[in-house]
C-alpha cells in the first residue's frame, strides 16, 4: 500500500509543481494578483507531497519491502539500518526523488524568506523553481519510477552496492545535491530578474546568501566524496579527474566565480550581465553533470545504470532550461549598461581577474571532460584524458589566482589603494616564505620545483586572510559575519593549497608483498605484518590484517586493513587501515592474496592529507558564516544600512 | 547585441555533440577490451574436477573458440546458462569455461544440475588468468579466431540477440567443421 501512496503523492507533486510554475510565471506577466497569490499554496502542497513520496520510499526500504523493484535491487535483509535508509539514494531512481525533495526544501525556504521581496518578483522566482521541479518529477515518473512493484516479490534483495555501504557516502549525495539544487535558486533569481526587467543591484543582494550557502554545501559534498575515495577505494588517492568528479567540480568553480562577481554587482553595480550569465552557467553545469552521469554518454567509475532514453529526456530538459534562460539572456542583457569605472588595483579589478581565471580553469576541466565525447562524436576513436592533462592545465590558472587572492582581499573598491597595505602584504609574504623554507628544510626535505611556490602561496593566503580580522580586533572595530566568513573561507583556501602541496610532494608509497611476520620499509617507517585473522560482519566476511608501524624502532600505530567479501553481490571490498595523526596519515591496504598467506600490501605515508578535507570544510564554514550577515536578513528592499562596513563582502 | 548571443550559440553546439553522444551511447556499455585484435593470453590451468590434468590454451590453435568466464557465485551466469547450452548444441564453436575464483565441488554440482555447455573447463582458483584477460566481472565471453586473436568480448550474460548480432556475424559460415558435434564426450585432456 505504501508504495502506491508514494507513487500517487509523486504524481500530485508533479501537478502542483506545474501549477506553481504556471501561476508564478503567468501571474506577474498578465498582472493577475490572484494567480500570483496561488503560488505559495502550490509550493506548500508540492513540498508536502514530495515529502510523503520520499517518506513512503524510505519506509519501503526500512521495512524490507522486496515487492518494490527498486528496493529489491538496492537493499537486502542483512543490510544495517543506516544503509537501508541511505540505499534510497544508492541508485538512479531514488536519487532523483532525493533531488526533488531537496529542491522542495530549498523552494519552501525561498518562499518563506521572500515575503519581504516584491510579490511579483518572489512569484517569478518560485515559478522558475516550479519549472525545474516539474522537469525532475516528469523525468522520474516517465523514465525512472522507484515505486514499480515486482510480481511475485523478490525473496530477498540484491543488496546495496558494497562500495556505497559507508557513512561518508551515505551523506555525500545529499550534500552534493543540496549544492546543485542551491544553484537552481541562484538560477531562478537570475531568470526572475530578467523576466521582470529588474536588473538593478537589489537582485544581487537577494541572491547572494542563497548562492553562498549552495556553494558551501557543494564544497562539503565534494570533500566527502574525495575523502571516501581515499579510504574506501583502496589505492589511497583522493582525486582522479573522473568525469563524474569533474561534473561536480565545474559547478563549484563557476559557483566560486559567481559568489565573487555577485559581490561586485551588489556593491558597485558592475559586471551585471556577467553575473547573470554565471548564475545561468552554474546551474547549467549542475544539470549537465546530471546528464553526463545518468545518460551513459561518458564511461565513468560511478555506475549509474546507463539508459539512452533517460539521456534523451535530460537533453530535452537541458534545451528547455538552459536554452530558454540563455535566450532570455540574449534578449535582456544588452539593456544593461554599467556606468562606473574602476582602477587597475581596485577590488573590482582583482575580482575581474579572479573570475577570468576561474572560468579558464573551468574551461580546461570542461575540455578534458568533453574531449572523449567530442572525439567519439567526430568518429576519431576512443580517447581517454587523465591526470597528465588535468594536473598541469588546471594548475596554470590556479597559481596566479592564488597570488591574486592573497593581495586582492585587501584591495578597496573603486580606487587602487593596495599600496596602503603594502607593509602588511610584504610582512606576510616574508613570513610565508620563511614558513615554506622551514617546512622544506626542517620537516620534510627534498622538494620539487613547485613545492616552495605552493607552500609559500598557501601560507601567504592564510596569513593575509588573518590580517584583516586581527587588525580590526586590535583597533576594537566590529567583526561582522561577512568579514569573518570571508577570512575563514580564504584561510581555508590557503590551508588547502599548502596541504595539497605537502601531500603531492612528500607522500611515500610502496607496494610490497608481505606474509605474516614480514617487515617492510616505507619512507622512514617500518611496517610489520603481525596478524591475519578472519572477520565477519552483518553482511560480509573476509580477512583482517594487523600491521604495526614503527619509526626508529618505536611503535607509532597499529593498522587494521581489511579485505571484505560481501555475500550477496560477491564483490570484494578493500577497507584501508589508516592511522590518522595530526601531521600525517599512515595507510595500509590489502591488495591481492598472493597465496601461501602472502598478500600484496599498499603502504603509504601521507603527510597533512587530512588538512585537505579540513580546508574544504573551513571554506564551506566561511561561506555559511558569511551568508548569516545581518544585511541579508534585514531591510532587504532598502539600501544597505549605514552601519555596514563597506569592505564587508566576500572578495577575492 | 552580438556578444550576448554567443552563449546560446555555444550551447547549441554542445547540444549537437551531446545528441550524437546519446546515439552512440549504447555501444559504450561494451567496454572496449584492451585485447581486441591482440593475441589471446596463453594459459595452462588444471582441469575442473581433475587437478592432475591440465588444460593448455595452445591446444586450440587453428580453431575458432569461445572463452566463457563463470562461477557458481554469479547469478547472471545462471541466466546465460541455457544460452550456452544452445550454443554448444549448435556446434558452431567450442566453449572453454574459465571457472573463476570458484569451488570445485560447487562447480561440478552446478554442471551436473544444469548441464555442461563446455568442451573443457579450466579452474582459475586465484584469478590470475582472469587478470591477464582483463576480466572484471562474470560472466564475460571472448571470441578467439584461428590465428589466436581476440575478436570480440561481451560483458554480461549472453543472450540470443547478442549471440546472433555480435558472435555469429563474426564467425565464418564454415566454422562448424572445426567443431565436434554437440553431445560428444569431452575431448581427452591434454597431459
Amino acid at each position: 500500500m505504501l508504495p502506491e501512496i508514494g507513487h500517487f503523492a509523486l504524481i500530485l507533486a508533479m501537478l502542483l509543481s506545474a501549477l506553481q510554475c504556471f501561476f508564478g510565471i503567468a501571474g506577474p506577466a498578465l498582472g493577475r494578483e490572484r494567480w500570483q497569490a496561488a503560488v505559495a499554496p502550490a509550493v506548500a502542497g508540492q513540498f508536502a507531497m514530495v515529502t510523503v513520496a520520499i517518506g513512503c520510499l524510505a519506509a519501503s526500504f526500512v521495512n524490507f519491502d522486496f515487492s518494490v523493484a527498486y528496493v529489491a535491487q538496492n537493499s537486502n535483509s542483512a543490510l544495517p539500518t543506516l544503509y537501508r535508509v541511505s540505499a534510497l539514494w544508492g541508485a538512479h531512481e531514488g536519487s532523483l526523488v532525493l533531488w526533488s525533495w531537496i529542491l522542495g526544501c530549498w523552494t519552501v525556504a525561498v518562499a518563506m524568506a521572500s515575503r519581504k521581496l516584491p510579490a511579483s518578483f518572489a512569484a517569478r522566482v518560485l515559478g522558475v523553481l516550479g519549472l525545474v521541479s516539474f522537469g525532475f518529477f516528469l523525468f522520474t515518473l516517465a523514465t525512472s519510477n522507484p515505486f514499480i512493484r515486482l510480481d511475485p516479490p523478490a525473496p530477498d534483495g540484491r543488496d546495496l552496492n558494497p562500495l556505497l555501504q559507508d557513512p561518508a557516502l551515505a551523506i555525500h549525495p545529499p550534500m552534493l545535491y543540496a549544492g546543485y539544487v542551491g544553484f537552481a535558486v541562484a538560477f531562478a533569481f537570475a531568470c526572475a530578474a530578467m523576466l521582470e526587467g529588474r536588473l538593478d543591484q537589489t537582485w544581487a543582494r537577494w541572491t547572494r546568501p542563497w548562492t553562498t550557502v549552495a556553494w558551501a554545501f557543494l564544497s562539503v559534498g565534494i570533500a566527502l566524496g574525495s575523502w571516501w575515495a581515499y579510504y574506501e577505494l583502496g589505492w589511497g588517492g583522493y582525486w582522479f579527474w573522473d568525469p563524474v568528479e569533474n561534473a561536480s567540480f565545474m559547478p563549484w568553480l563557476v559557483g566560486t566565480a559567481l559568489i565573487h562577481s555577485l559581490a561586485v554587482t551588489e556593491k558597485r553595480g558592475l559586471f551585471k550581465s556577467w553575473t547573470l550569465l554565471l548564475s545561468i552557467l552554474a546551474f547549467s553545469l549542475s544539470l549537465l553533470g546530471t546528464f553526463l552521469v545518468r545518460s551513459g554518454v561518458l564511461v565513468s567509475v560511478h555506475s549509474f545504470a546507463a539508459d539512452p532514453a533517460r539521456g534523451i529526456f535530460i537533453l530535452a530538459f537541458l534545451v528547455v532550461m538552459i536554452g530558454g534562460s540563455l535566450t532570455l539572456y540574449a534578449w535582456r542583457a544588452p539593456l544593461l549598461k554599467s556606468k562606473a569605472g574602476f582602477e587597475l588595483t581596485s577590488r573590482e579589478s582583482f575580482l575581474l581577474f579572479n573570475n577570468l581565471l576561474l572560468i579558464v580553469a573551468t574551461a580546461t576541466v570542461f575540455a578534458g571532460t568533453m574531449a572523449p565525447l567530442i572525439s567519439d562524436a567526430l568518429g576519431l576513436g576512443t580517447l581517454s584524458v587523465g591526470p597528465q592533462y588535468f594536473n598541469p592545465t588546471f594548475l596554470l590558472p590556479m597559481l596566479p589566482l592564488a597570488a591574486l587572492a592573497a593581495v586582492g582581499m585587501h584591495a578597496s573598491w573603486k580606487k587602487g589603494r593596495v599600496s596602503e597595505r603594502k607593509g602588511m602584504l610584504l610582512t606576510t609574504f616574508a613570513m610565508s616564505a620563511v614558513i615554506a623554507l622551514a617546512m622544506i628544510l626542517g620537516a620534510f626535505g627534498g622538494p620539487m620545483l613547485l613545492t616552495p611556490v605552493g607552500l609559500a602561496l598557501g601560507a601567504w593566503i592564510m596569513l593575509s586572510a588573518l590580517a584583516d580580522p586581527f587588525d580590526r580586533l586590535r583597533r576594537k572595530l566590529k567583526l561582522t559575519p561577512s568579514i569573518i566568513g570571508m577570512s575563514l573561507a580564504h584561510f581555508g583556501l590557503g590551508l588547502f593549497i599548502l596541504s595539497i602541496t605537502v601531500v603531492e610532494t612528500y607522500t611515500a608509497e610502496r607496494d610490497v608483498a608481505m606474509a605474516v611476520g614480514d617487515r617492510a620499509t616505507v619512507g622512514n617507517f617500518e611496517y610489520r605484518f603481525d596478524k591475519l585473522d578472519p572477520v565477519e560482519g552483518p553482511n560480509y566476511d573476509g580477512v583482517r590484517g594487523e600491521i604495526t608501524v614503527l619509526q626508529d624502532g618505536k611503535k607509532i600505530g597499529t593498522l587494521h586493513p581489511e579485505k571484505r567479501q560481501y555475500w550477496v553481490q560477491r564483490s570484494v571490498m578493500t577497507e584501508a587501515g589508516i592511522d590518522m595523526q595530526l601531521t600525517r596519515d599512515v595507510f595500509a591496504a590489502l591488495g591481492e592474496d598472493l597465496g601461501a598467506r602472502r598478500w600484496s600490501v599498499r603502504a603509504q605515508i601521507r603527510p597533512m592529507i587530512n588538512y585537505v578535507w579540513l580546508a574544504a570544510f573551513i571554506m564551506a564554514l566561511g561561506g555559511v558564516v558569511a551568508a548569516t550577515d545581518r544585511r541579508y536578513r534585514t531591510a532587504r528592499e532598502s539600501a544597505v544600512e549605514p552601519g555596514t562596513v563597506p569592505s564587508a563582502v566576500t572578495g577575492s | 547585441m552580438n556578444r550576448f548571443i554567443l552563449p546560446i550559440g555555444a550551447f547549441a553546439l554542445l547540444v549537437v555533440v551531446l545528441a550524437i553522444g546519446i546515439q552512440r551511447a549504447p555501444s559504450k556499455s561494451v567496454i572496449p577490451s584492451a585485447l581486441l585484435n591482440k593475441p589471446a593470453p596463453e594459459f595452462v590451468l588444471p582441469e575442473l574436477g581433475s587437478p592432475d590434468l591440465t588444460f593448455d590454451s595452445k591446444s586450440l590453435a587453428g580453431r575458432w573458440w569461445l572463452l566463457n568466464v563463470w562461477g557458481t557465485w554469479c547469478a547472471e551466469c545462471r541466466a546465460e546458462h541455457d544460452m550456452l547450452l544452445a550454443v554448444r548444441a549448435s556446434g558452431v564453436a567450442p566453449i572453454i569455461g574459465l571457472n573463476w575464483k570458484d569451488d570445485d565441488a560447487a562447480a561440478l554440482e552446478w554442471l551436473a544440475q544444469l548441464g555442461n555447455p563446455y568442451e573443457r573447463i579450466a579452474a582459475d582458483r586465484e584469478g590470475r588468468v582472469a587478470i591477464n584477460w582483463g576480466v572484471y566481472g562474470a560472466p564475460e565471453t571472448f571470441l578467439v579466431n584461428p590465428a589466436g586473436l581476440v575478436v570480440y568480448k561481451h560483458v554480461g550474460p549472453l543472450t540470443d540477440e547478442v549471440w546472433r548480432r555480435e558472435f555469429v556475424s563474426r564467425l565464418p559460415p564454415a566454422a562448424a567443421p572445426a567443431v565436434m558435434p554437440a553431445g560428444t564426450p569431452l575431448a581427452s585432456p591434454a597431459s
